[in-house]
C-alpha cells in the first residue's frame, strides 16, 4: 500500500508539474490525514472495510478497462498507421460478419457479469445497517449539520456543527496567503464516535436535500427533508476524518463540512461524560430574567454564529438578503413581530425558521439586533416572551 | 452560408421558372417565414452556436472563479447561477438544437425527400426557441438572479428560488414543445417521404439514429414538462407534490426528472453516433462494418435508456434490490455501446484512410468518447459511486461524453457537410489546427477532474480545500484554451465559409463518401429532389 502511494505521488507530481508551477508556488499545503491529499490521484486512504472494498473495486475496474482500452485502441492505431491511403493501402471490401458481431456482443456481456459479482457483494454489505452499536441522527440544515445521539453510549447528546467562521471569512477574502491544511473543513464541534464500533447514521433535513458524505469511510447518503435514510460505518482507526455536503443545497453549499473525530473507547467515554456535564450546566431556564447587558453579550455570539453569514456583520444584508439595520420589523415596538419571523421564517424559507435555537438564544439575538448598528430601540426581549409565542 | 445567404442562388441549376414564385422570399421574410428545410437547418445551427458561445462564457466564468481557492470573481449565489445556467443553456440551447439543425439539413437530402413533412410547423418549432432562449439568458437580470438550483432543478431547492425560476420553467416548456414538434416532423418525414427504393434498412445511419432519437424525445419531453409543471404549481398554486410538509416527496421529483434525464443523455449522443457512422466509412473508403448490428445496437441503447434512470440516485437511499437492478441495467448498456465502437474500428480496419478534418474529429470522438464510456461504467458500479457521485469525477465523465462525444461529432459533421451547405471548402490547415487545439485543450481541462473527483472534491462548489488547487488551476488553463479554440473556429473557419471565401466545392468533395446528399450539386440548390429520384439497388445513387 505504501509503495503504491509512493509511486502514485511521484506520478502525480510529474504529471502536473505545470499546474504546480502555475498555482501552488504560493501555497505550502500538506496532505490532510483523513481528508484530501495534495494532488491526490485516487480515492482517499480508506478508514473502513467498505471504503477498502471500494478502492479495490475501483482498481479492479480500472485494470479491466485499461486492458480493453489498450486492446481496442491498439487495433485502431495500428490500422490508422498501416491502412492509410498515403502508404498505398487499398481498401478491402468486407463489411459484415455475423460471427464477429455475436462474439463481440457475448464477450463484453460476460465481462460485465464478471464485474457485477464483486460489486453486488459490496452493495449488500454497504446496505446492512442492522445491529448498530451507536445510532446518530445527522440533520442537514442550510448550512450546518445537527447531530443527535439517539441510541447507544452518549444517548441524548445533541449539538450543531458549523464551519469555522474565520475560514468562511478567508474564503470571502479570496483565501489570499492561506496555508491551512483543513481549509473549509474545520468545524466548531466535530461529530465524535468510538473506534471499532458500528455507527449507524440516520440522515434527514429541515429544508432542502443535503448529502452526508465522508470519503475515507466510503459513505454518502442524501439527507432528505421529511424522510429518513440511513447508512453506517465502522472506523478502523482513531483520527480525524473529513467530508463535505455533496448535494447542492443553496448558496453556502461549499461551506458545510463534516468532521468526524474517531476516539478510542476510553477517550470516547470520557468525552460523553464531559458532554453530559456541559449540557447540564448550559441548560437555560426560560423563565430566568436577564439583564440587558447579559442579553446583548449573548446575542452578539448567537448573531455571529447563525445570522451574519447572510445578514453580514454590519447588518445590511445584501442581494436578496434583507437588511436588519433600520428594518421596520426590528424597530417595531410590537416585539412579537420579530419573534414570529425568527420562529417561522419568512419569504418561503429564504429567511429560514430558527425555532431550533433555544428561547434564550432567540431572545438574546433579537435584543441584540434591536440595539445594535443604528438600531437604538432600547427594547429587550426576555426568554419567557419567546416561549409564550412559541406555544 | 453562401448559397443560403445569396437569395438568388436557388435559381441556378436546372429549375424552370415555374418554381420561382414559391422560391425564397427576400430579406428578413426569408428567415422569419422560412419553410425551407435548408434555411431552417441554418437557423437552428446558428442559434445553437450562439447559445454555445453564451454557455461557454458562463463556463469560463466558473473556471476563472475556480482557478484559485477562495472567492475572487463571483459570490457563491452567482456561482450557483452560473453552473445552473451553463448546464441548461448547453443542454437545451446548444446541443439539442444543433442536432435538430443537422437533421433539418441532412435528413431530406439523405432520403431523397423534397423537404420536411410539415414545413410551417418546422418554422414554428424554430421560432419558439427564440423567446425561450431570451427567457433563459436574461434571467440573470431578474430580481434575485438566475435560477441557482442546478440544471437538474431538484426540489425542494427550486421552491426557494426567485421569479427567474418561473421563467426558466416556462422556457423549458417552450423548448420541450419545440422539440416535440421537431420530432414529429422528423418521424413523419423519415417514415413517409423516403424516395422509392430507400427501404428502412438502406437508410443512412444518421437518419436511423435520428429516427430513434425522435421517438425518445416524444416519449420523455412530456415527462420533463410534467415534473417542472408540478414544481410550478408547488411554487405558486399551493400544491405539495415535492413538499414533505404537505405529504409530498422530494425524491419523487428526481425519479420523474431522471426518467426524462437518462433518455435525454442518449438524445444527445445517438445522432452523434449517426454522424460518426457516416464519416468513418467515407474516409476509410470502405462500407460501414455491421450496418444491421449498428441499427440494432442503437435501438437497444434507446430501450435500455428507459430502465436505468435511478443510477443517478444511488445516494438517495434506495433498497438493495433497487441499487442492484439499476446497476445491472446500466452496466448492460456498455454492451451495445461497445458493439458500436468495435464496428467503427472494424470499418477502419483494412480501409484506405485519409485524415481530413472530419475524419480527425471522428477518430478523436471514438478515442475520447470511449474514455467517457469507461468512466460511465465505473460510475455505474453503486459501491464506487458512493465515492464519486456528485464529485468532479461525474463532471469529467459527462463532459467526456457530451463535449468529446456530442460536440466533437458536430464539428466532424460540420467539416464533412459544410461544402455541401455553402459551396466552398473550409481551409484544411485551419481545420486541423482547430482539431488539435480543441482535443488537447479538452483533455487538459477535463482529465484532471477525474483526479479531483476521486480525491473527493464535490461538484458545484464555489470554493474548495487547498489540496485541490493545482488540478483546478490546470483545468482552468485548459478551459480558456478550449474557449479560444472555438472563437478561432467561428472567426477563421465558419465565417469565411459563410461568406463564400475558399476554394469552390465540387459536388463530391470526399472521395469515399456515399449517399444521396452527394448526388446534388454543391452548394445544394434551394430545392432538391422535387421529384422523387430513381435510386440504384443500394439506395446511395440517383439513376439518371
Amino acid at each position: 500500500m505504501n509503495k503504491m502511494n509512493d509511486i502514485r505521488k511521484k506520478l502525480a507530481s510529474g504529471l502536473v508539474f505545470f499546474g504546480a508551477w502555475m498555482a501552488s508556488a504560493a501555497w505550502a499545503v500538506n496532505d490532510l490525514p483523513g481528508g484530501p491529499a495534495v494532488r491526490e490521484l485516487n480515492i482517499q486512504i480508506p478508514a473502513t472495510k467498505i471504503a477498502e472494498e471500494q478502492v479495490w473495486l475501483h482498481w479492479f475496474m480500472m485494470i479491466i478497462c485499461t486492458v480493453i482500452f489498450v486492446a481496442v485502441f491498439g487495433v485502431m492505431f495500428y490500422s490508422i498507421f498501416k491502412h492509410r491511403k498515403s502508404v498505398g493501402h487499398k481498401a478491402s471490401n468486407f463489411h459484415e460478419s455475423l460471427k464477429v458481431e455475436i462474439a463481440w456482443t457475448v464477450i463484453p456481456f460476460i465481462i460485465v457479469i464478471f464485474m457485477a459479482l464483486p460489486a453486488t457483494k459490496a452493495v449488500v454489505a454497504e446496505k446492512d445497517t442492522s445491529n448498530a452499536d451507536l445510532t446518530i441522527k445527522a440533520t442537514g440544515q442550510q448550512w450546518k449539520w445537527g447531530y443527535d445521539y439517539l441510541k447507544g453510549e452518549g444517548e441524548g447528546i445533541s449539538f450543531v456543527s458549523t464551519l469555522d467562521n474565520d475560514q468562511r471569512v478567508m474564503s470571502n477574502n479570496g483565501a489570499v496567503g492561506v496555508d491551512v491544511d483543513d481549509y473549509l473543513l474545520k468545524v466548531d464541534y466535530p461529530l465524535v464516535v468510538p473506534v471499532g464500533k458500528k455507527v449507524r447514521i440516520i440522515t434527514t433535513s429541515t429544508d432542502v436535500i443535503h448529502a452526508f458524505a465522508v470519503p475515507s469511510f466510503g459513505i454518502k447518503q442524501d439527507a432528505i427533508p421529511g424522510f429518513v435514510r440511513d447508512t453506517w460505518f465502522r472506523a478502523e482507526r482513531v483520527g480525524d476524518f473529513h467530508g463535505q455536503c455533496q448535494e447542492l443545497c443553496g448558496k453556502e453549499h461549499a461551506y458545510m463540512p463534516i468532521h468526524v473525530k474517531v476516539l478510542s473507547q476510553e477517550d470516547y467515554t470520557a468525552w460523553v461524560m464531559d458532554q453530559n456535564h456541559k449540557m447540564a450546566a448550559l441548560k437555560d431556564d426560560p423563565n430566568k430574567v436577564w439583564t440587558k447587558a447579559e442579553l446583548l453579550d449573548r446575542g452578539s455570539k448567537v448573531y455571529a454564529s447563525n445570522c451574519q453569514v447572510c445578514h453580514q456583520p454590519n447588518g445590511k444584508g445584501g442581494g436578496p438578503v434583507k437588511p436588519l439595520d433600520g428594518a421596520a420589523v426590528v424597530l417595531n415596538a410590537d416585539k412579537s413581530k420579530q419573534i414570529m419571523v425568527l420562529l417561522n421564517g419568512q419569504n418561503n424559507g429564504a429567511m429560514p425558521s430558527w425555532k431550533a435555537l433555544s428561547d434564550t438564544d432567540l431572545a438574546a439575538v433579537i435584543s441584540f439586533t434591536k440595539n445594535n448598528w443604528s438600531n437604538k430601540t432600547d427594547q429587550i426581549v426576555q426568554p419567557a416572551e419567546v416561549l409564550a409565542i412559541r406555544k | 452560408m453562401s448559397a443560403v445567404l445569396d437569395p438568388h442562388g436557388h435559381i441556378a441549376g436546372d429549375h424552370d421558372h415555374d418554381h420561382d414564385h414559391h422560391g425564397a422570399p427576400e430579406g428578413w421574410r426569408r428567415w422569419v417565414f422560412a419553410t425551407n428545410h435548408k434555411d431552417i437547418g441554418t437557423l437552428y445551427l446558428l442559434f445553437a452556436f450562439t447559445m454555445f458561445l453564451i454557455g461557454g462564457v458562463l463556463a469560463l466564468l466558473i473556471r476563472a472563479e475556480l482557478f484559485k481557492p477562495g472567492l475572487q470573481i463571483v459570490n457563491p449565489e452567482l456561482f450557483n447561477q452560473l453552473t445552473t445556467m451553463h448546464g441548461l443553456i448547453m443542454v437545451f440551447g446548444a446541443i439539442m438544437p444543433a442536432f435538430v439543425g443537422f437533421a433539418n439539413w441532412m435528413i431530406p437530402l439523405q432520403i431523397g425527400a423534397s423537404d420536411m413533412a410539415f414545413a410551417r410547423m418546422n418554422n414554428f418549432s424554430f421560432w419558439l426557441m427564440i423567446p425561450a432562449a431570451i427567457l433563459l439568458s436574461t434571467s440573470f437580470f431578474a430580481p434575485g438572479g438566475a435560477p441557482s438550483g442546478g440544471w437538474t432543478l431538484y426540489a425542494p431547492l427550486t421552491l426557494q428560488m426567485g421569479p427567474s425560476m418561473d421563467s426558466a420553467i416556462f422556457a423549458l416548456h417552450l423548448l420541450g414543445a419545440s422539440s416535440i414538434m421537431g420530432s414529429i416532423n422528423i418521424i413523419v418525414t423519415i417514415l413517409n417521404m423516403r424516395a422509392p427504393g430507400m427501404t428502412l434498412m438502406k437508410m443512412p445511419m444518421f437518419v436511423w439514429t435520428w429516427l430513434i432519437t425522435a421517438y425518445l424525445l416524444i416519449a420523455v419531453m412530456p415527462v420533463l414538462a410534467g415534473a417542472i409543471t408540478m414544481t410550478l404549481t408547488d411554487r405558486h398554486f399551493g400544491t405539495t407534490f415535492f413538499n414533505p410538509a404537505g405529504g409530498g416527496d422530494p425524491v419523487m421529483f428526481q425519479h420523474i426528472f431522471w426518467f426524462f434525464g437518462h433518455p435525454e443523455v442518449y438524445i444527445m449522443i445517438l445522432p452523434a453516433f449517426g454522424i460518426i457512422s457516416q464519416i468513418i466509412p467515407a474516409f476509410a473508403r470502405k462500407k460501414l462494418f455491421g450496418y444491421a448490428s449498428m441499427v440494432y445496437a442503437t435501438s437497444s441503447i434507446a430501450i435500455l435508456s428507459f430502465i436505468v434512470w435511478a443510477h443517478h440516485m444511488y445516494a438517495t437511499g434506495m433498497p438493495v434490490t433497487g441499487q442492484l437492478f439499476f446497476m445491472y441495467a446500466t452496466m448492460l448498456i456498455s454492451v451495445p455501446t461497445g458493439v458500436k465502437v468495435f464496428n467503427w474500428v472494424a470499418t477502419m480496419w483494412k480501409g484506405s484512410m485519409t485524415f481530413e478534418t472530419p475524419m480527425l474529429f471522428a477518430v478523436g470522438f471514438i478515442f475520447v468518447f470511449t474514455m467517457g464510456g469507461f468512466t460511465g461504467l465505473i460510475c455505474s458500479m453503486a459501491p464506487i459511486d458512493m465515492q464519486i457521485q456528485d464529485t468532479y469525477y461525474v463532471v469529467a465523465h459527462f463532459h467526456y461524453v457530451l463535449v468529446a462525444g456530442s460536440l466533437f461529432s458536430m464539428f466532424a459533421g460540420f467539416y464533412y457537410w459544410s461544402p455541401k451547405w455553402t459551396g466552398v471548402m473550409y481551409n484544411e490547415t485551419r481545420g486541423k489546427i482547430h482539431f488539435w487545439w480543441t482535443i488537447i485543450a479538452f483533455n487538459v481541462t477535463f482529465f484532471p477532474m477525474h483526479f479531483l473527483g476521486l480525491a473527493g472534491m464535490p461538484r458545484r462548489y464555489a470554493d474548495y480545500p487547498m489540496q485541490f488547487a493545482d488540478f483546478n488551476a490546470l483545468a482552468s488553463v485548459g478551459a480558456f484554451a478550449f474557449g479560444l479554440a472555438q472563437v478561432f473556429f467561428l472567426l477563421f473557419i465558419v465565417l469565411p465559409v459563410m461568406r463564400g471565401q475558399g476554394a469552390k466545392a465540387v459536388q463530391r468533395p470526399w472521395e469515399g463518401a456515399e449517399g444521396l446528399e452527394w448526388e446534388v450539386p454543391s452548394p445544394a440548390p434551394f430545392h432538391t429532389f422535387e421529384n422523387p429520384p430513381k435510386l440504384d439497388a443500394t439506395a446511395t445513387k440517383v439513376l439518371a
